[in-house]
């Protein structure tokens, strides 16, 4: 890729294409220069997105460098001054007539059958440059109709003209080399190895990029032909990179995903969870009717009236019995921004609760989201900049954040240190260094590597060594630190604090909080976590603002889910609503929220499916989900880009927005929203850092990769109190180092940076100041126990891959690694059933070695069939130590 | 084994020519370091590096204008000079990888004289600054790999290789690398490519020009076995002694190896320009006349890939620049003599068949061109011909090489698929009623233009 | 088990180190695969995938490209047999079909009793010796019907087997690359070698 940022610009040079003179960058390659000049060569093998390898020969054209025209291919030759390029001339269209011909010989030309057809740049270009028919009277090539490469993915071999995009994809793209060339010359096929699939994360593009019938995927084969098919541009909420797709439906049924070359987000690129997990929007086990609790204790269907009336009653003597505190709301993250705006406005304007948090537990304190400056994934992948990556592995929970990061450091030379306590993606071909911590000291590794000098021993775990070569990988250029989980069983406050150490010390950082649901950037936004309104302002400093605009405002700052269910396990929330949130699945520590779900005096639960905590509600409303619903959403960016509908709910399914605007009513509370369009604009109205962004905008022209709201970006976007407060930092940084204390104190007061938002600024302060977050080391684990690192894997119990058929088989059971050398000391082998114990439970999981986790640690993924993660996890410390034995 | 059949050069006409090559392939045990040093071997070497500059190496070898020996006959001193200055490492890769049908001469070096090759190495190495070497020998060629490893172990042993060369600051390996039975790995950059544990498949120049880019993306001189041996001869005699033998555009000696239907097959070192297609096809020191008395029908210059010539180039002198300007070219010096009982169809077949089997499959025109190509004449070798078919043959050509000129235009990567025009070209316009014959009748519509093509009696005057 | 013996590894680790890129090892390491097995099997490409560090699917990839790689078994002695241009003008094929005749079997196969694998193949660079042939790529030069049948009977008899030794065997010789070796020249180093710096002839003296 070449250098775009702004200070350089890429000297142009002047070429001629078919008579007319057109501007190219210097090095930019003839068929692109051509094609933004609307110029179309027809080609197989090109893809913007890979290296060029001019294979397929159709984009040759006559190219004259002065020595007179020579056939080239486009793909491959860059402009340079002077050169004149004839794309029509006879020669030209006699040579790539001649390419497509040979294409065609051993091609089976059974469009008819084809998925592909209608849809076939192969078929597209035999119409445009062909050469009628086919002279080829001998026995074409033949394989074995289509073979699995992948439990995603078919190839039929014969079908494939052999331009190489798949295998460049897997290797150079996805890194997954696990497709390649076999055999030579005529006899060339694209394989694997035997019983080694193709399974990659991202086999899925393949079949979106091979330019014929050749791959096609499992969930869409035979379903559909291009020509049905309905679609509308959309963003992927499977998590929250917000890959820009299309979304494809035919008979009120969704069939297909296919990326989009948004170039700020994904490239085109999607990741296969988010590719095939439409199959949970068609899935049979939506909730269709609302379920009502009777007497005999069983969820039995009920009208919406009487479902809204009975969640009503519970609501409003609740409110009578303990005030709005004894009204709470957990989840959120799966709405769309307008849903969640309804449900912050219902909560904190109207009942007067601040009790609500889109976060189940599993990420980090809001403020930290908030507070710190934001990145772009543009910033991160800035090429010569540096990453610091203290989070969870991208790979798994941002998969196509990983492929950008891939990109950046394989290509533009991007250095990336991480800091993460057993192995992950980013391990070994990526990260320049590994720092691995011992969980609980992220804080103490992130100040020996900033202290600017090595330390005399270990930190944490991590070598002097070590520390000094991150140390050096990171210099004091641009920064980008991505932040979050990396460890369930590790308090997200430790993370936060470490990330708020970064930012102290560091000038020029900025940050991407890596918090995996899809909208969870835009609850935030949103207001809904404690102490927060929309817009990113905090309760206080909102309060006058919101004063004038909503009916009513909690008193004071109201509880997280931890605190919420808490208070429920001790009898103290009359009413809990779950919006979309599975706290029995998702909130690391199992034990509270069992006891919180059992607490609670009344549950109701908007969601799409009956998950494990939905079971337990006492009312469930059936709400409608991904492309039924139109809106915005909220990407880890905070770049916020449109939502596209093209299906109906299920039976009577409603928008989360609508049920909360009925609930008001049913509460004689005046939500007053009427329609997605009303409450964007309302939004727009209200929430400060939404100031400017209108429908309009991310509608029009320039909305296209979606809009990133306005963002504390530059301390020095206020002077005077930034000045003060950096001195703030610097002190307690100081003092915290110099008594051994680990606390970081904080206070950052940026205002929003003025692109968007000049005249709207008026009245609220915003900006989220980050608190002080005290921690603890935790002492060593005793001589018997081992440190729980959790950690998620893309797919897993979750209710997206449970629902999606095709995917759900491929999330494996749950399991134990521990380091080789570990077996011995606790009297156990390879391949065993072992039982893992700590303070809050036990669970029997099978145990493998693996020297991706270090000594002393014991690894799981959290959420999988056969051994609950999270029953381990003791939400109230720090860290969770357990002991294995055999069971 | 038998013995090779190989003559002492002449020049035809008498002149003593010296033996650059083939002075030690009578010996017994040419092929030991002991008979190599007995006989002046590594003496160049130590020349240059205790009495010569890099620099001034490569000035002879300039001065010599010694042409490639692999096939494309570019001045080896002119593409040393390509390497961007500054830039290191630098590697040579030696091709060994001999395979293009008619070809025999590489792989005498290496069984007979590996330590002439290994010299001539060095010598490449310390001109152009290149801290690794490797010599990619074909894989099939078992024995030339028992020698060479041989012959290295041994100068290895002597500090002839390695660090501190002959005790100085000249520092180089030589790695041994065996290929694995692929024609196209001959190409340079295919070369490169299967260097670097890939399927052997070119690269595109520009840009990957293996002197600017080449393994592992650094400056790489490739060179051809034949080539490098002169290199010895050259640093002993200088380049001026070099360029004193051959004619105008060749220069120096040059290995022929003579086969098919003569009498006295054989490889020969000849000089260059001076001895004429005649004379080695028909004179008695050389591979003394067709068989059986027969006429000639056609022969093959150089190489499977070169366009065929007939009776009436027989007294083109064995010069690049002539052999060009009649249509074809010296290539990789195999001469293939077909007497008058060759079916041209089936000869014209069975090299297609080469370049459809060999093709690597990264171009479209090439990997599905030549098997198509193939196809088609296998069928009229089959009897189930048609005339149209001819016509078909020549179109397919075209949309490889489009216009079917010499030297050849290509829609492909490398030359590969284009060298398969040349024999179905060279065959259809001069045999083919040969072809008609197959199949029964009819007229050529085919604009070729090709020089060695055109060449023919009247058979194409109506284009 | 067809994964390297524990000596091959340490030869396979030997080979690997005279490259500036482990990769480049592959063609050698499958060559040492076949010598060990008389073909490539999939076991010995997964344990070549580890030693270089790429996938199996890669380590396939370049095998399949070249022709000498077998990856099913073939028999005791692979006789190749040239057809190309200058032997097929003095009988390459001839010999080709007195050959099946003899063995029983088309090009491309194997005998029943695993002794002979007959392949009809490209000029194999001794094109002034034809008609000629390679069993298990050592030289047959022009070789007649008659001095073929011999070479079969021989060959049965066991009696070639200094001049023909087992498929896979390519070299007897092992090139060894001793302590005085140069060391390998990494491609991101970039260096001037010493004797390049002046404009003198390389020093001499230690
Ligand atoms: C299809 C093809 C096959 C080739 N085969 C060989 C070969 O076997 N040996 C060789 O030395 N050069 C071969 N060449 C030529 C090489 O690409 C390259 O020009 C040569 O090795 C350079 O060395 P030289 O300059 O010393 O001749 C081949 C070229 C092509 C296009
Ligand atoms: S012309 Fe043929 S051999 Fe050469 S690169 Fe293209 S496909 Fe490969
Ligand atoms: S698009 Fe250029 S060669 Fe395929």
């Amino acid at each position: 890729m070449t250098d775009t940022s702004e200070t350089s610009a890429p000297p142009t040079v002047s070429i001629t294409v078919d008579g007319r003179t057109i501007e190219a960058a210097k090095g930019e390659l003839v068929i692109a220069a051509a094609e933004r000049n609307g110029i179309y060569i027809p080609r197989f093998c090109y893809h913007s997105r890979m290296k060029p390898v001019g294979m397929c020969r159709m984009c040759i054209v006559e190219i004259d460098t002065g020595r007179g025209p020579a056939l080239q291919p486009s793909c491959m030759i860059e402009c340079a001054d002077g050169m004149t390029v004839a794309t029509d001339s006879p020669v030209t269209t006699k040579a790539q007539e001649g390419v497509l011909e040979f294409l065609l010989v051993n091609h089976p030309l059974d469009c008819p059958v084809c998925d592909k057809g209608g849809e076939c740049p192969l078929q597209d270009q035999t119409m445009s440059y062909g050469p009628g028919e086919s002279r080829f009277v001998e026995e074409k090539r033949h394989f074995e109709k289509p073979i699995p490469i992948s439990d995603l993915v078919l190839l039929d071999r014969e079908r494939c003209i052999l331009c190489d995009r798949c295998t460049r994809f897997a290797k150079e793209v996805a890194g997954d080399p696990l497709i390649h060339f076999m055999d030579r010359g005529n006899e060339t096929q694209v394989n694997t190895f035997p019983d080694h699939p193709f399974a990659s994360y991202f086999s899925g593009n393949t079949v979106q990029i091979c330019p014929v019938g050749a791959l096609t995927a499992v969930p869409y084969r035979f379903k559909a032909r291009p020509w049905d098919l309905d679609e509308v541009e959309s963003t992927c909420t499977s998590c929250s990179v917000g890959c820009r797709i299309v979304v494809q439906s035919s008979r009120n049924q969704v069939l297909r995903y296919v990326g989009v070359d948004s170039d700020a987000v994904n490239w085109g690129w999607m990741c296969d969870k988010g590719r095939f997990d439409f199959e949970a929007v068609n899935s049979d086990d939506r909730l269709r009717e609302p379920l009502v609790r009777d007497q005999g204790l069983t969820l039995k269907p009920a009208a919406w009236n009487d479902a809204l009336r009975r969640a009503a009653a519970a609501i409003r003597d609740g409110l009578e019995r303990t005030g709005p505190a004894g009204f709470a709301v957990v989840g959120g993250a799966r709405l769309t921004n307008e849903d969640q705006y309804a449900w912050s406005k219902l909560t904190k304007g109207l009942i007067g609760s601040d009790n609500i948090d889109a976060q189940v537990g599993d990420g980090l304190p809001a403020e930290a989201v908030l507070g710190l400056p934001r990145a772009t994934i543009d910033d991160a992948c800035r090429p010569g900049g540096a990453v610091l990556v203290i989070g969870p592995d991208v790979k798994e929970e941002l998969p196509v954040l990983f492929l950008r990061l891939r990109h950046a450091v394989l290509d533009d030379g991007v250095k990336l240190v991480e800091l993460a306590s057993t192995r992950t993606s980013l391990t070994g071909e990526l990260a320049a260094v590994s720092l691995r911590y011992r969980p609980g000291h992220a804080l103490a590794v992130v100040r020996a590597l900033l202290a600017g000098k090595v330390p005399d021993d270990d930190v944490g775990g991590v070598s002097p060594e070590a520390i000094r070569a991150a140390a050096e990988v990171l210099g004091d250029g641009p920064l980008t630190v991505i932040v979050g989980r990396a460890n369930l069983a590790e308090s997200g406050r430790s993370i936060a604090a470490a990330a708020a150490a970064v930012h102290h010390t560091r000038a020029d950082v900025r940050f991407l909080s890596a918090l995996r649901r899809a909208n969870v950037h835009g609850a935030l936004e949103l207001g809904m976590a404690p102490g927060l309104l929309p817009g990113r302002v905090t309760l206080d400093g909102g309060r006058d603002w919101f004063a004038e605009r909503w009916p009513t405002l909690p008193g004071g700052k109201g509880l997280d889910t931890s605190g919420i269910l808490r208070a429920a396990a001790d009898g103290k929330i009359d009413t809990l609503v779950l919006l979309g949130a599975d706290p029995l699945a998702d909130f690391p520590d199992r034990d509270l929220a069992e006891r919180g779900m059992a607490g609670a005096r009344t549950v109701i639960a908007l969601d799409q499916f009956l998950t494990e905590s939905v079971k337990q509600a006492d009312v469930v409303l059936p709400v409608a989900g991904f492309a039924e619903v139109d809106g915005t959403t909220t990407n880890i960016e905070g770049r916020v880009s449109v939502l596209g509908r093209k299906v109906t709910a299920p039976g009577t399914a409603q928008s989360d927005w609508t049920v909360a605007a009925e609930l008001a009513d049913r509460l004689d509370l005046d939500l007053g929203l009427e329609s997605t369009r009303q409450i964007a604009a309302e939004i727009e109205q209200v929430a400060p850092a939404f100031a400017g962004l209108s429908l309009e905008v991310l509608t029009g022209p320039a909305g296209r990769d979606g809009v990133v709201v306005t963002l504390p970006t530059r301390r020095t976007a206020d002077g005077d109190r930034n000045g003060d407060g950096a001195g703030r930092e610097a002190r307690a940084v100081d003092q915290a180092a110099a008594t051994g204390e680990a606390a970081v104190a904080a206070e950052s007061s940026e205002g929003a940076s003025p692109e968007l938002t000049p005249t709207k600024l008026l009245s609220p302060t915003t900006g989220v100041p980050l608190p002080v977050w005290t921690i603890i080391e935790p002492p060593s684990p005793d001589a018997y126990s081992l440190r729980l690192v959790v950690t998620r894997k893309l797919y897993d119990r979750g209710t997206l891959v449970r629902s999606s058929p095709s995917l759900a088989d491929l999330a494996e059971t749950a399991i134990l690694r521990l380091h080789p050398h570990d077996f011995d000391r606790l009297g156990v082998a390879p391949g065993d059933d072992v039982r893992i114990t700590s303070s809050r439970g036990s669970i029997t999981v099978p145990t493998v070695p693996d020297d991706g986790v270090p000594r002393g640690t014991a690894h799981v993924y959290a959420n999988k069939a056969g051994g609950r993660a999270n029953m381990l996890i003791d939400g109230n410390a720090p860290i969770t130590d357990v002991r294995v034995e055999r069971p | 084994m038998t013995d090779v059949d190989t003559t002492p050069p002449d020049d035809g006409a008498g002149r003593e020519v010296p033996r650059i090559l083939t002075s030690r392939w009578d010996l017994a045990d040419g092929f030991t370091l002991d008979r190599y040093r007995e006989s002046g071997g590594y003496d160049a070497l130590r020349k240059a590096v205790t009495t010569m500059a890099p620099a001034e190496v490569s000035e002879q070898v300039k001065a010599a204008s010694l042409l490639g020996r692999g096939g494309a006959g570019f001045p080896a001193g002119v593409k040393w000079g390509f390497c961007p200055p500054g830039v290191y490492p630098r590697y040579v890769v030696v091709n060994g990888d001999e395979s293009e049908p008619g070809t025999y001469k590489d792989r005498i070096i290496m069984e007979r004289d590996p330590h002439l090759l290994i010299e001539g190495v060095l010598i490449a190495c310390y001109a152009i600054g290149a801290s690794q070497a490797f010599l990619y020998v074909r894989g099939e060629m078992a024995l030339a790999q028992e020698r060479l490893a041989e012959a290295l172990n041994d100068a290895y042993e002597a500090g002839l290789i390695g660090h501190r060369i002959l005790g100085t600051d000249f520092s180089v390996d030589i790695v041994l690398h065996w290929g694995a039975g692929a024609y196209i790995v001959g190409e340079e950059t295919a070369l490169i490519e299967s260097l670097e544990g890939n399927r052997g498949m070119p690269r595109l120049k520009p840009p990957y020009f293996p002197a600017a880019k080449g393994l592992y993306m650094q400056p790489t001189v490739v060179n051809n076995v034949e080539t490098l041996s002169n290199l010895p001869w050259i640093v002993a005699n200088g380049g001026a002694g070099f360029a004193d033998l051959g004619a105008e555009s060749s220069k120096g000696t040059r290995l022929f190896a003579v086969s098919g239907h003569v009498r006295n097959p054989g490889v020969f070192e000849v000089e260059f320009g001076v001895t004429t297609f005649r004379d080695i096809i028909y004179g008695e020191q050389y591979a003394d006349g067709i068989v059986n008395g027969n006429r000639l029908k056609a022969f093959i210059p150089g190489g499977a890939s070169a366009p065929w010539f007939f009776d009436e180039h027989l007294d083109l002198p064995l010069e690049a620049g002539a052999v060009g300007a009649a249509g074809s070219m010296l290539g990789s010096g195999a001469i293939v003599v077909m007497d008058e009982t060759t079916d041209a169809v089936k000869a014209a077949w069975r090299i297609v068949r080469f370049f459809a089997r060999e093709s690597c499959g990264k171009c479209t025109p090439c990997r599905e061109g030549t098997s198509w190509l193939e196809k088609i004449l296998r069928r009229i070798l089959d009897g189930h011909g048609r005339p149209s078919d001819v016509d078909k043959l020549l179109d397919i050509c075209d949309n490889i090489s489009p216009a079917i000129t010499w030297p050849p235009r290509q829609t492909t990567i490398c030359p590969l698929g284009p060298s398969a025009v040349s024999p179905i070209a060279s065959a259809v316009l001069r045999f083919r009623d040969e072809f008609f014959r197959y199949c029964g009748g009819g007229e050529i519509t085919v604009l070729v233009n090709g020089k060695a093509y055109l060449s023919t009696p009247p058979t194409v005057g109506a284009l | 088990m067809s994964r390297f013996t524990a000596e091959n590894t340490a030869v396979a680790d030997e080979i690997i180190a005279r490259y500036p890129v482990k990769r480049s090892a592959l063609i050698p390491l499958l060559h040492l695969a076949q010598e060990q097995e008389g073909h490539v099997t999939e076991e010995a490409m997964a344990h070549i995938a580890e030693l270089v560090g790429i996938t199996p699917a890669e380590v396939l990839g370049t095998a399949s490209f070249y022709e000498m790689f077998k990856l099913e078994p073939v028999g005791d002695y692979v006789v190749n047999v040239c057809t190309n241009i200058s032997c097929m003008l003095l009988g390459g094929e001839e010999l080709l079909h007195h050959l099946e005749r003899r063995l029983g079997i088309r090009a491309g196969s194997t005998t029943p009793d695993g002794k002979f694998t007959l392949d009809d193949v490209e000029c194999i660079a001794a094109c002034t010796e034809a008609p000629c042939l390679q069993v298990n790529y050592r030289y047959f030069h022009k070789v007649t019907h008659d001095r073929v049948d011999d070479l079969l009977d021989d060959l049965r008899a066991g009696k070639l087997a200094h001049e023909v030794p087992r498929h896979g065997t390519l070299s007897r010789v092992r090139q060894q690359l001793p302590d005085t070796r140069a060391g390998v020249a990494r491609p991101d180093r970039n260096v001037e070698p010493a004797w390049m710096r002046s404009d003198e002839t390389a020093t001499e003296g230690s």
